[in-house]
């Protein structure tokens, strides 16, 4: 009876910087991701929400198809397609190269489901706010800025706290596009010292302490904006 | 959970025509001016699109993806049979069987979350909470070579896991968790008032269970469930990196090792994913209506969560 397999940590503590550095990689993109596609996000809830028809149709196009379509699709196009097929290259150097292509197809991606909730918070604000505060006189920017956007914003912080708890997740499908990050090195360790629980009990609780403190962040930011109705 | 679940309000009923013309909260009904002033950045936003258009073609172009010669596998009726369709047929039998376990993984944690009893309660939590919280990629790993290493190390004899094991196994433990949530949400959303009366007309607390919530909570959470069912759908091409056979490898590994069209096969079979996740996601949407529509449930609706299409973004529990 072997029992390393079940009980030996030791290779966790041996690549203990390895494992820093791709858990660094890790927290880089989703912060890049993160930034990104609240951005992206943004853009195209103002697109959704426009009176003009022409965006609001685009916008749906585009939320539609990135919200359908698989990320490992979507970062195997940014790699295998955009990259290597069409020579859209952001840098001379592959590693920075595929950071930033694996940036642009996660950002996509989760753009369209920040987008998303963003637009179901702007549903969430009811029409009689809009009304009352077009009744005492405000001016369409002035009703916007100072009854309907701060409420919006903040009835969409838990679901919006959903989507980068997913989206930091979701970069561990980053290794097609390949970008090294944890889930890279947890499939090198596997090939190294076979695939034993401690390993993958390691990565797994590497995980939780990025995932676990964003949802606790974002449901008490919820709590403490929540709208009073 | 409650924030997480808040229900998209519909347009009210329009008494006017002027209130029939405005679609959001957000702006006026439009006069002359603001009239004109729309068509001028309809007219410009037009404008900016089709550049955009332009420039992905005329890039297409310059690297020759849109030679006909790329894109004639799609119109032969042999690459459907021996690469499309087995591999939307591997798509679909990982999905269903993973949705059918996770459905079952789902009622018996979240059933078990609600146990009057500590000792299946705490259980069940924990697992529920660790697979929702880690990667389903690194699950996949682990469940594709973790248990011949481990049986090995033992010195016990264990068959290979096969990548639709693998795969069907981790969809089960990491939706099945996200299910057994929804599930605890669903019967959490039917009033207290409804049990009590079940236990004051004498039901013991499997007739409560049985005859009383879940009856109520499935009309409630149905939308929910469906579109984590498309989750599944779409986590499913997770499958290429253990190399399993499914639409992605067969259409976007396959074909374009043959052809060389990658760019158009990546068009082709994103086409058929987004048409099959959108007939899940139009379900859910009937589900929805039909079911708020519906006075045989005093549950609040569950809505489908923005956050939900995304593989599983559901808040841990506060």
């Amino acid at each position: 009876m072997n029992w390393n397999v079940l009980l030996d940590f030791s290779p966790l503590a041996d690549n203990s910087d390895k494992l820093l550095s791709a858990f660094w990689a890790t927290i880089r993109i989703s912060v890049t991701v993160g930034i990104l596609s609240l951005v992206i996000g943004t853009l195209i809830t103002a697109m959704r929400v426009s009176p003009i028809r022409v965006l609001r149709v685009a916008g749906a196009f585009y939320v539609n198809t990135l919200r359908n379509t698989p990320l490992t699709l979507v970062l195997l196009f940014c790699s295998l397609g955009l990259s290597d097929t069409l020579k859209f290259r952001i840098s001379g150097t592959p590693s920075i190269n595929f950071f930033w292509l694996a940036v642009f197809g996660m950002s996509v991606y989760t753009a369209a489901f920040v987008a998303e909730s963003l637009r179901a918070g702007i549903n969430t604000v009811p029409m009689g706010q809009a009304e009352a505060a077009r009744a005492i006189g405000l001016t369409f920017t002035q009703s916007l800025r100072m009854v309907i956007m701060p409420q919006a914003f903040r009835s969409v912080i838990a679901p919006l706290g959903s989507v980068m708890i997913a989206m930091i997740k979701n970069t561990t499908v980053v290794l097609v596009a390949s970008y090294y990050e944890a889930a890279s090195l947890m499939k090198d360790m596997f090939e190294q010292y076979g695939a034993t629980l401690p390993i993958f009990i390691g990565f797994a609780v590497g995980f939780m302490c990025l995932t676990l403190p964003t949802g606790f962040f974002f449901n008490w930011l919820a709590k403490r904006m929540a709208v009073v109705r | 959970m409650s924030e997480a679940v808040s229900t998209v309000t519909e347009t009210e009923p329009a008494p006017t025509r002027a209130r029939k013309r405005q679609s959001s909260v957000l702006f006026d009904a439009p006069g002359p001016k603001a009239r004109m002033r729309h068509n001028i950045l309809t007219l410009i936003s037009a404008i900016v699109i089709l550049a955009i258009i332009y420039v992905v073609i005329a890039r297409l172009d310059k690297e020759g993806q849109l030679q006909g010669r790329l894109w004639k596998p799609f119109i032969k009726g042999s690459t459907w049979s021996d690469y499309i369709f087995p591999g939307i047929g591997g798509t679909l039998k990982a999905a269903l069987a993973g949705a059918v376990l996770a459905l079952l993984f789902g009622v018996v944690f979240g059933l078990g979350r609600m146990s009057d009893h500590r000792w299946v309660r705490i259980p069940a939590g924990a697992v529920v909470e660790f697979f929702r919280a880690i990667p389903l990629l690194i699950l996949i790993f682990f469940v594709f070579s973790g248990p011949p290493t481990i049986a090995n190390a033992l010195n016990r004899e264990f068959p290979q896991v096969t990548a639709f094991t693998a795969l069907v196994i981790s969809l089960m433990l990491y939706n099945g968790s996200v299910l057994a949530e929804i599930f605890r949400a669903g019967i959490n959303a039917v009033p207290r008032g409804q049990s009590e009366a079940a236990y004051a007309i004498g039901l013991r607390k499997s007739g409560v269970m049985r005859l009383i919530l879940i009856p109520q909570a499935t009309t409630a959470m149905m939308p929910a469930i469906v579109s984590q069912l498309v989750v599944l759908l779409k986590d499913s091409a997770l499958g290429w990196i253990i190399s399993y056979e499914d639409l992605l490898n067969t259409g976007y590994r396959q074909i374009p090792t043959q052809y060389g069209n990658l760019i158009p096969a990546a068009i082709v079979i994103a086409l058929i994913y987004i048409a099959m996740n959108l007939a899940l996601s139009y379900l859910a949407t009937w589900l929805e209506k039909r079911s708020r529509r519906s006075r045989k449930t005093s549950a609040k609706v569950l809505a489908t969560t923005p956050g939900a299409g995304m593989s599983g973004g559901i808040m841990p529990a506060p």
